[in-house]
Protein backbone atom coordinates (compact mmCIF):
# COMPACT_ATOMS: atom_id res chain seq x y z
CA UNK A 1 0.00 0.00 0.00
CA UNK A 2 1.12 3.87 -0.57
CA UNK A 3 -0.79 5.18 2.70
CA UNK A 4 -2.38 3.05 5.60
CA UNK A 5 -4.19 4.99 8.07
CA UNK A 6 -5.04 3.40 11.46
CA UNK A 7 -7.28 4.78 13.90
CA UNK A 8 -6.71 8.07 12.94
CA UNK A 9 -7.96 11.33 15.19
CA UNK A 10 -7.28 14.94 14.78
CA UNK A 11 -9.15 17.34 16.60
CA UNK A 12 -9.64 21.22 15.91
CA UNK A 13 -11.24 23.63 18.07
CA UNK A 14 -12.58 21.40 20.22
CA UNK A 15 -13.95 19.48 17.46
CA UNK A 16 -13.61 16.36 15.65
CA UNK A 17 -12.33 16.99 12.20
CA UNK A 18 -11.61 13.12 11.51
CA UNK A 19 -12.40 10.55 13.81
CA UNK A 20 -11.16 7.09 13.96
CA UNK A 21 -10.28 6.69 10.05
CA UNK A 22 -8.71 3.88 9.07
CA UNK A 23 -8.17 3.26 5.19
CA UNK A 24 -6.07 1.87 3.14
CA UNK A 25 -4.34 3.85 0.35
CA UNK A 26 -2.73 1.95 -2.93
CA UNK A 27 -0.42 3.11 -6.12
CA UNK A 28 -2.17 4.52 -8.67
CA UNK A 29 -5.29 6.88 -8.44
CA UNK A 30 -7.04 7.27 -5.20
CA UNK A 31 -9.85 9.79 -4.74
CA UNK A 32 -11.21 11.16 -1.48
CA UNK A 33 -14.91 11.86 -1.83
CA UNK A 34 -17.56 13.22 0.57
CA UNK A 35 -19.45 16.75 1.49
CA UNK A 36 -17.76 19.69 2.24
CA UNK A 37 -16.59 19.42 6.06
CA UNK A 38 -16.65 15.60 6.01
CA UNK A 39 -12.42 16.17 6.55
CA UNK A 40 -11.15 15.23 3.05
CA UNK A 41 -8.55 18.51 3.07
CA UNK A 42 -7.28 18.20 6.39
CA UNK A 43 -6.69 13.93 5.81
CA UNK A 44 -5.14 15.01 2.30
CA UNK A 45 -2.59 16.87 4.52
CA UNK A 46 -1.94 14.41 6.70
CA UNK A 47 -0.61 12.76 3.79
CA UNK A 48 2.69 15.01 3.34
CA UNK A 49 2.83 15.73 6.89
CA UNK A 50 1.25 19.91 7.15
CA UNK A 51 -0.33 18.06 9.95
CA UNK A 52 -0.12 15.44 12.29
CA UNK A 53 -2.76 13.37 13.61
CA UNK A 54 -3.92 14.10 17.29
CA UNK A 55 -3.74 9.75 17.55
CA UNK A 56 -3.48 6.69 15.22
CA UNK A 57 -0.76 5.82 12.78
CA UNK A 58 -0.09 7.12 9.06
CA UNK A 59 2.05 4.98 7.16
CA UNK A 60 3.71 5.55 3.49
CA UNK A 61 4.74 2.71 2.07
CA UNK A 62 4.89 0.25 4.89
CA UNK A 63 7.21 2.80 7.70
CA UNK A 64 5.69 5.10 9.68
CA UNK A 65 5.18 8.51 7.74
CA UNK A 66 5.68 9.94 11.55
CA UNK A 67 9.09 8.82 11.16
CA UNK A 68 9.57 10.79 7.72
CA UNK A 69 11.57 13.79 7.48
CA UNK A 70 8.94 16.57 7.07
CA UNK A 71 10.81 18.34 3.91
CA UNK A 72 12.11 15.35 2.18
CA UNK A 73 8.96 14.04 2.33
CA UNK A 74 7.11 16.87 1.00
CA UNK A 75 9.14 17.17 -2.04
CA UNK A 76 8.45 13.27 -2.53
CA UNK A 77 4.64 13.57 -1.57
CA UNK A 78 3.79 16.79 -3.31
CA UNK A 79 0.75 18.55 -2.62
CA UNK A 80 -0.99 21.45 -4.85
CA UNK A 81 -3.54 23.06 -2.55
CA UNK A 82 -7.42 23.73 -3.31
CA UNK A 83 -6.67 27.83 -4.17
CA UNK A 84 -3.89 28.52 -6.29
CA UNK A 85 -1.09 30.32 -3.78
CA UNK A 86 2.26 30.86 -5.94
CA UNK A 87 4.77 33.02 -4.88
CA UNK A 88 5.35 36.43 -6.37
CA UNK A 89 6.89 36.88 -9.32
CA UNK A 90 6.95 34.99 -12.70
CA UNK A 91 5.91 31.36 -13.28
CA UNK A 92 9.25 30.51 -14.07
CA UNK A 93 10.77 31.63 -10.79
CA UNK A 94 7.83 29.85 -9.14
CA UNK A 95 8.74 26.45 -10.82
CA UNK A 96 12.60 27.70 -10.36
CA UNK A 97 11.75 27.72 -6.77
CA UNK A 98 10.65 24.55 -6.30
CA UNK A 99 13.26 22.67 -8.40
CA UNK A 100 15.44 24.16 -5.87
CA UNK A 101 14.36 22.85 -3.06
CA UNK A 102 14.17 19.21 -4.06
CA UNK A 103 17.55 19.34 -6.13
CA UNK A 104 16.40 18.61 -9.24
CA UNK A 105 17.52 20.25 -12.20
CA UNK A 106 14.61 23.16 -13.75
CA UNK A 107 12.86 22.28 -16.59
CA UNK A 108 10.41 25.11 -17.03
CA UNK A 109 9.24 24.24 -20.89
CA UNK A 110 8.41 20.28 -20.14
CA UNK A 111 7.12 21.01 -16.61
CA UNK A 112 4.63 23.83 -18.32
CA UNK A 113 3.94 21.76 -20.82
CA UNK A 114 2.74 18.24 -18.77
CA UNK A 115 0.28 20.81 -16.85
CA UNK A 116 -1.12 21.96 -20.07
CA UNK A 117 0.35 25.55 -20.26
CA UNK A 118 2.36 26.85 -23.47
CA UNK A 119 5.92 27.36 -23.04
CA UNK A 120 4.87 31.23 -23.43
CA UNK A 121 3.78 31.45 -19.71
CA UNK A 122 7.13 31.07 -18.03
CA UNK A 123 7.62 34.46 -18.33
CA UNK A 124 3.92 35.52 -17.24
CA UNK A 125 3.80 37.33 -14.05
CA UNK A 126 1.26 35.08 -11.57
CA UNK A 127 -0.64 38.30 -10.70
CA UNK A 128 -1.62 38.42 -14.18
CA UNK A 129 -2.80 34.98 -14.52
CA UNK A 130 -6.48 33.43 -14.55
CA UNK A 131 -7.46 31.15 -11.54
CA UNK A 132 -7.36 27.99 -14.33
CA UNK A 133 -4.31 29.64 -15.16
CA UNK A 134 -2.60 29.63 -11.79
CA UNK A 135 -4.14 26.28 -10.57
CA UNK A 136 -1.96 24.67 -13.59
CA UNK A 137 0.96 26.84 -13.00
CA UNK A 138 0.87 25.29 -8.99
CA UNK A 139 0.16 21.89 -10.67
CA UNK A 140 3.53 22.54 -12.75
CA UNK A 141 5.35 23.80 -10.17
CA UNK A 142 4.88 21.00 -8.08
CA UNK A 143 5.90 18.41 -10.83
CA UNK A 144 9.17 20.64 -11.20
CA UNK A 145 9.81 18.86 -8.19
CA UNK A 146 9.48 15.15 -9.80
CA UNK A 147 7.59 13.59 -7.49
CA UNK A 148 6.38 10.12 -6.45
CA UNK A 149 2.97 11.10 -5.48
CA UNK A 150 0.49 14.21 -5.84
CA UNK A 151 -2.06 15.48 -3.39
CA UNK A 152 -4.21 17.13 -5.26
CA UNK A 153 -7.10 19.49 -3.22
CA UNK A 154 -9.86 19.87 -5.25
CA UNK A 155 -8.07 21.02 -8.35
CA UNK A 156 -11.18 22.26 -10.19
CA UNK A 157 -13.57 23.26 -7.43
CA UNK A 158 -12.74 27.22 -8.22
CA UNK A 159 -13.19 26.44 -12.61
CA UNK A 160 -15.69 26.23 -15.21
CA UNK A 161 -16.73 23.15 -16.66
CA UNK A 162 -14.25 23.76 -19.88
CA UNK A 163 -11.71 24.26 -17.45
CA UNK A 164 -12.03 21.36 -15.56
CA UNK A 165 -12.32 19.47 -18.29
CA UNK A 166 -8.58 20.45 -19.64
CA UNK A 167 -7.38 19.95 -16.35
CA UNK A 168 -9.04 15.98 -15.77
CA UNK A 169 -7.68 15.60 -19.00
CA UNK A 170 -4.03 16.86 -18.05
CA UNK A 171 -4.30 14.71 -14.98
CA UNK A 172 -5.54 11.51 -17.21
CA UNK A 173 -2.64 12.36 -19.32
CA UNK A 174 -0.12 12.75 -16.29
CA UNK A 175 -0.67 9.20 -15.05
CA UNK A 176 -0.25 7.68 -18.42
CA UNK A 177 3.14 9.80 -19.02
CA UNK A 178 4.46 9.56 -15.76
CA UNK A 179 4.84 6.71 -12.86
CA UNK A 180 3.17 9.36 -10.56
CA UNK A 181 0.48 8.03 -7.95
CA UNK A 182 -2.42 10.85 -7.51
CA UNK A 183 -4.47 11.30 -4.34
CA UNK A 184 -7.22 13.77 -5.50
CA UNK A 185 -10.19 15.60 -2.91
CA UNK A 186 -13.31 16.18 -4.37
CA UNK A 187 -17.16 16.67 -3.53
CA UNK A 188 -17.92 15.51 -6.24
CA UNK A 189 -18.54 11.59 -7.43
CA UNK A 190 -19.00 11.96 -11.07
CA UNK A 191 -15.12 13.59 -11.02
CA UNK A 192 -13.77 10.74 -8.68
CA UNK A 193 -15.17 8.32 -11.44
CA UNK A 194 -13.52 9.74 -14.27
CA UNK A 195 -10.18 10.25 -12.75
CA UNK A 196 -9.92 7.16 -9.78
CA UNK A 197 -9.21 3.89 -9.37
CA UNK A 198 -9.92 3.39 -5.80
CA UNK A 199 -12.49 5.90 -3.42
CA UNK A 200 -12.08 6.56 0.46
CA UNK A 201 -15.69 7.55 1.09
CA UNK A 202 -15.48 10.27 4.45
CA UNK A 203 -18.48 11.77 5.89
CA UNK A 204 -18.30 13.67 9.02
CA UNK A 205 -14.77 12.72 9.52
CA UNK A 206 -15.65 8.82 9.31
CA UNK A 207 -14.44 6.37 6.76
CA UNK A 208 -17.55 5.44 5.31
CA UNK A 209 -16.49 3.46 2.28
CA UNK A 210 -12.88 2.38 0.95
CA UNK A 211 -11.91 -0.02 -1.86
CA UNK A 212 -11.79 0.05 -5.52
CA UNK A 213 -14.11 2.70 -7.55
CA UNK A 214 -16.80 0.44 -8.49
CA UNK A 215 -17.22 -1.48 -5.39
CA UNK A 216 -17.78 1.90 -3.00
CA UNK A 217 -19.11 4.22 -5.72
CA UNK A 218 -21.87 1.99 -7.70
CA UNK B 1 33.28 62.51 23.85
CA UNK B 2 29.92 64.89 24.03
CA UNK B 3 30.59 67.37 27.41
CA UNK B 4 27.68 68.55 28.66
CA UNK B 5 26.83 72.64 28.72
CA UNK B 6 26.38 74.03 31.56
CA UNK B 7 23.54 76.34 30.20
CA UNK B 8 19.80 75.38 31.60
CA UNK B 9 16.54 77.13 31.74
CA UNK B 10 13.92 77.34 34.21
CA UNK B 11 10.17 76.28 33.86
CA UNK B 12 8.02 77.48 35.91
CA UNK B 13 4.64 75.25 37.31
CA UNK B 14 3.13 78.00 35.83
CA UNK B 15 4.01 77.61 32.18
CA UNK B 16 3.57 73.61 32.32
CA UNK B 17 -0.01 75.24 33.63
CA UNK B 18 -0.20 77.26 30.55
CA UNK B 19 0.65 75.00 28.09
CA UNK B 20 -2.35 72.99 28.96
CA UNK B 21 -4.48 75.33 26.75
CA UNK B 22 -2.93 72.81 23.60
CA UNK B 23 -4.71 69.96 25.44
CA UNK B 24 -8.25 71.97 25.68
CA UNK B 25 -7.56 72.86 21.88
CA UNK B 26 -7.21 69.22 21.36
CA UNK B 27 -10.01 68.00 23.49
CA UNK B 28 -12.15 70.75 21.61
CA UNK B 29 -11.48 69.40 18.46
CA UNK B 30 -12.12 65.84 19.11
CA UNK B 31 -15.39 67.12 20.92
CA UNK B 32 -16.51 69.85 17.62
CA UNK B 33 -16.01 66.78 15.07
CA UNK B 34 -17.00 63.84 17.39
CA UNK B 35 -13.75 62.15 16.93
CA UNK B 36 -14.76 61.04 20.59
CA UNK B 37 -11.12 61.15 22.00
CA UNK B 38 -11.61 63.53 24.38
CA UNK B 39 -11.93 61.44 27.16
CA UNK B 40 -7.70 59.40 25.94
CA UNK B 41 -6.64 63.41 25.47
CA UNK B 42 -7.64 63.98 29.27
CA UNK B 43 -6.07 60.43 30.33
CA UNK B 44 -2.94 61.20 28.01
CA UNK B 45 -2.52 64.53 29.69
CA UNK B 46 -3.03 63.53 33.19
CA UNK B 47 -1.04 60.32 32.40
CA UNK B 48 2.01 62.76 31.01
CA UNK B 49 2.33 64.88 34.25
CA UNK B 50 2.01 62.14 36.69
CA UNK B 51 4.46 59.81 34.61
CA UNK B 52 6.76 62.33 33.99
CA UNK B 53 7.14 64.11 37.29
CA UNK B 54 7.80 60.27 38.36
CA UNK B 55 10.55 59.59 36.23
CA UNK B 56 12.13 63.17 37.09
CA UNK B 57 12.36 62.52 40.50
CA UNK B 58 14.00 58.88 40.11
CA UNK B 59 16.35 60.53 37.22
CA UNK B 60 17.24 62.79 39.99
CA UNK B 61 17.96 59.88 42.70
CA UNK B 62 19.76 58.07 39.98
CA UNK B 63 22.21 61.27 39.04
CA UNK B 64 23.18 62.19 42.59
CA UNK B 65 23.55 58.42 43.34
CA UNK B 66 25.85 58.45 40.20
CA UNK B 67 25.92 54.52 40.09
CA UNK B 68 25.84 52.64 36.96
CA UNK B 69 23.55 50.12 38.95
CA UNK B 70 20.41 52.05 39.42
CA UNK B 71 20.82 53.27 35.52
CA UNK B 72 20.83 49.37 34.58
CA UNK B 73 17.51 48.95 37.22
CA UNK B 74 15.92 52.24 35.18
CA UNK B 75 16.48 50.42 31.92
CA UNK B 76 15.47 47.22 33.03
CA UNK B 77 12.35 48.41 33.88
CA UNK B 78 12.15 50.36 30.69
CA UNK B 79 12.72 47.14 28.24
CA UNK B 80 10.10 44.73 30.70
CA UNK B 81 7.07 47.73 30.72
CA UNK B 82 8.11 48.58 26.82
CA UNK B 83 7.43 44.99 26.16
CA UNK B 84 4.50 44.68 27.97
CA UNK B 85 3.08 47.59 25.67
CA UNK B 86 4.29 46.32 22.72
CA UNK B 87 2.43 43.27 23.40
CA UNK B 88 -0.80 44.75 23.14
CA UNK B 89 -0.33 45.67 19.49
CA UNK B 90 1.02 42.22 18.70
CA UNK B 91 -1.92 39.78 19.92
CA UNK B 92 -2.04 37.89 17.00
CA UNK B 93 1.56 36.53 17.40
CA UNK B 94 1.69 33.77 19.95
CA UNK B 95 4.26 34.17 22.53
CA UNK B 96 5.39 37.70 21.90
CA UNK B 97 6.21 38.71 25.25
CA UNK B 98 9.83 36.89 25.04
CA UNK B 99 10.69 37.67 21.42
CA UNK B 100 9.82 41.37 22.79
CA UNK B 101 11.39 41.54 26.16
CA UNK B 102 14.84 40.19 24.05
CA UNK B 103 14.64 42.92 20.83
CA UNK B 104 14.44 45.46 23.54
CA UNK B 105 17.29 44.50 25.94
CA UNK B 106 19.75 43.77 22.79
CA UNK B 107 18.48 46.87 20.38
CA UNK B 108 19.37 48.84 24.38
CA UNK B 109 22.49 47.20 25.18
CA UNK B 110 24.17 47.16 21.70
CA UNK B 111 23.80 50.31 20.92
CA UNK B 112 24.33 51.37 24.30
CA UNK B 113 27.35 49.53 24.82
CA UNK B 114 28.24 51.11 21.17
CA UNK B 115 27.78 54.65 22.26
CA UNK B 116 30.02 54.71 24.70
CA UNK B 117 32.61 51.82 23.30
CA UNK B 118 32.98 54.66 20.48
CA UNK B 119 33.45 57.55 22.91
CA UNK B 120 30.43 59.14 21.58
CA UNK B 121 29.33 59.61 25.35
CA UNK B 122 30.73 58.44 29.09
CA UNK B 123 28.57 55.70 30.89
CA UNK B 124 27.63 58.00 33.56
CA UNK B 125 23.82 58.15 34.65
CA UNK B 126 23.75 61.49 32.71
CA UNK B 127 24.12 60.37 29.15
CA UNK B 128 22.79 56.73 29.31
CA UNK B 129 19.69 57.45 31.24
CA UNK B 130 17.98 59.77 28.73
CA UNK B 131 19.66 57.90 25.37
CA UNK B 132 18.88 54.39 26.96
CA UNK B 133 15.10 56.10 27.42
CA UNK B 134 15.22 57.32 23.99
CA UNK B 135 16.57 54.17 22.52
CA UNK B 136 14.20 51.56 24.20
CA UNK B 137 11.22 54.05 23.50
CA UNK B 138 12.07 53.58 19.63
CA UNK B 139 12.46 49.81 19.92
CA UNK B 140 9.44 49.74 21.40
CA UNK B 141 7.24 51.31 18.72
CA UNK B 142 9.34 49.70 15.87
CA UNK B 143 9.36 45.77 17.81
CA UNK B 144 5.39 46.74 17.95
CA UNK B 145 4.96 48.02 14.82
CA UNK B 146 6.88 45.01 13.24
CA UNK B 147 4.77 41.92 15.23
CA UNK B 148 1.58 44.07 14.18
CA UNK B 149 2.43 43.75 10.62
CA UNK B 150 3.87 40.09 11.21
CA UNK B 151 0.37 39.34 12.80
CA UNK B 152 -1.68 40.60 9.84
CA UNK B 153 0.59 39.50 7.33
CA UNK B 154 0.73 35.76 8.91
CA UNK B 155 -3.16 35.40 8.46
CA UNK B 156 -3.53 36.77 5.45
CA UNK B 157 -0.61 34.72 3.52
CA UNK B 158 -1.32 31.51 5.31
CA UNK B 159 -2.78 29.77 2.16
CA UNK B 160 0.71 31.16 0.52
CA UNK B 161 2.67 29.78 3.03
CA UNK B 162 1.23 26.29 3.65
CA UNK B 163 1.97 25.91 -0.37
CA UNK B 164 5.06 26.84 0.30
CA UNK B 165 6.12 24.34 3.26
CA UNK B 166 4.05 21.80 0.71
CA UNK B 167 7.03 22.07 -1.72
CA UNK B 168 9.21 20.79 1.41
CA UNK B 169 10.41 24.82 1.92
CA UNK B 170 11.40 25.71 5.78
CA UNK B 171 9.51 27.37 7.78
CA UNK B 172 12.30 30.03 7.80
CA UNK B 173 11.79 30.27 3.89
CA UNK B 174 8.16 29.73 4.10
CA UNK B 175 7.76 32.63 6.13
CA UNK B 176 10.65 34.82 4.74
CA UNK B 177 8.46 37.56 2.40
CA UNK B 178 6.28 37.91 5.45
CA UNK B 179 8.90 38.51 8.26
CA UNK B 180 10.75 40.68 5.06
CA UNK B 181 7.84 42.97 4.68
CA UNK B 182 6.83 42.86 8.96
CA UNK B 183 10.71 44.40 9.32
CA UNK B 184 10.72 47.29 6.85
CA UNK B 185 7.54 47.83 8.63
CA UNK B 186 8.96 48.50 11.85
CA UNK B 187 11.54 50.37 10.50
CA UNK B 188 10.74 52.67 7.67
CA UNK B 189 8.73 55.39 9.86
CA UNK B 190 12.35 56.00 11.86
CA UNK B 191 13.88 55.93 8.45
CA UNK B 192 11.18 58.70 6.73
CA UNK B 193 11.37 61.10 9.50
CA UNK B 194 15.13 60.73 9.09
CA UNK B 195 15.05 61.69 6.00
CA UNK B 196 13.05 64.48 6.83
CA UNK B 197 14.61 65.86 9.59
CA UNK B 198 15.60 69.42 9.36
CA UNK B 199 13.47 69.84 6.53
CA UNK B 200 9.77 69.42 7.96
CA UNK B 201 10.12 68.71 11.32
CA UNK B 202 13.10 69.86 14.08
CA UNK B 203 13.44 67.15 16.40
CA UNK B 204 12.91 66.77 19.59
CA UNK B 205 16.69 67.42 21.09
CA UNK B 206 17.62 69.69 19.25
CA UNK B 207 14.26 71.46 19.86
CA UNK B 208 15.18 71.36 23.97
CA UNK B 209 18.74 72.18 23.43
CA UNK B 210 17.98 75.35 21.07
CA UNK B 211 15.29 75.88 24.09
CA UNK B 212 17.95 75.40 26.65
CA UNK B 213 20.54 78.22 25.28
CA UNK B 214 23.01 75.85 23.30
CA UNK B 215 24.95 76.55 20.14
CA UNK B 216 22.96 75.31 17.25
CA UNK B 217 26.15 73.63 15.62
CA UNK B 218 26.15 71.55 19.29
CA UNK B 219 22.34 71.22 18.83
CA UNK B 220 22.79 69.55 15.34
CA UNK B 221 25.28 67.14 15.96
CA UNK B 222 23.69 65.87 19.20
CA UNK B 223 20.96 65.17 17.16
CA UNK B 224 22.64 63.51 14.37
CA UNK B 225 24.28 61.04 17.02
CA UNK B 226 20.56 60.30 18.45
CA UNK B 227 19.25 60.09 14.81
CA UNK B 228 21.71 57.72 13.76
CA UNK B 229 21.91 55.68 17.33
CA UNK B 230 18.35 55.63 16.89
CA UNK B 231 17.90 54.00 13.54
CA UNK B 232 20.46 51.04 14.67
CA UNK B 233 18.09 50.32 17.66
CA UNK B 234 15.42 50.46 15.75
CA UNK B 235 16.65 47.86 13.32
CA UNK B 236 18.29 45.47 15.79
CA UNK B 237 14.70 45.58 17.84
CA UNK B 238 12.61 45.20 14.69
CA UNK B 239 15.15 42.72 13.53
CA UNK B 240 15.45 40.09 16.89
CA UNK B 241 11.61 40.41 17.58
CA UNK B 242 10.27 39.70 14.08
CA UNK B 243 13.32 36.50 13.68
CA UNK B 244 12.27 34.95 16.77
CA UNK B 245 8.59 35.61 16.71
CA UNK B 246 7.49 34.33 13.57
CA UNK B 247 8.88 31.05 14.71
CA UNK B 248 6.40 30.69 17.27
CA UNK B 249 3.69 30.33 13.85
CA UNK B 250 5.44 26.88 13.37
CA UNK B 251 5.62 23.42 14.67
CA UNK B 252 8.91 21.77 15.22
CA UNK B 253 7.77 19.88 12.27
CA UNK B 254 7.81 22.63 9.96
CA UNK B 255 4.20 22.90 9.84
CA UNK B 256 1.52 26.20 9.85
CA UNK B 257 0.31 26.07 13.65
CA UNK B 258 -3.48 26.58 13.95
CA UNK B 259 -4.65 30.33 14.22
CA UNK B 260 -5.95 29.35 17.92
CA UNK B 261 -3.70 25.92 18.25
Amino acid sequence: MLFELRDVCLARGGRAVLDAVSAAIPIGATAIVGPSGSGKSTLLRLLNRLADPDRGEVEYRGGPLGECEPLALRREVSLVPQLPALLEGTVESNLRYAAGLAGVEPDPAHHLHLAGLDPGFAERDVARLSVGEQQRAMLARALAQGPRVLLLDEPTSALDPGARDAIEATLAALRRELEISIVLVTHDPEQARRLGDWVVRLEAGRVTGCGPLERVLA
Amino acid sequence: MIVAAAASIQVSPGQVAASLALVALAAAVSFWWKADLERDIAVAAVRSLIQLTAIGYAIQVIFDADTIWLVLVLLAVMVLFGALTARNRARKVPGALKPLLISLSLAGATTLGLVVALGIFDPTPRYLVPVGGMVIGNAMTAAAVALNRLGDEMADSRARIEATLALGATAREAAMPTVRRALRSGMITLVDSTKTTGLIFFPGTMVGMLLAGADPTDAVRLQLILLYTLLGSVAIAALVATGLAYRNFFTPAQQLREPNG
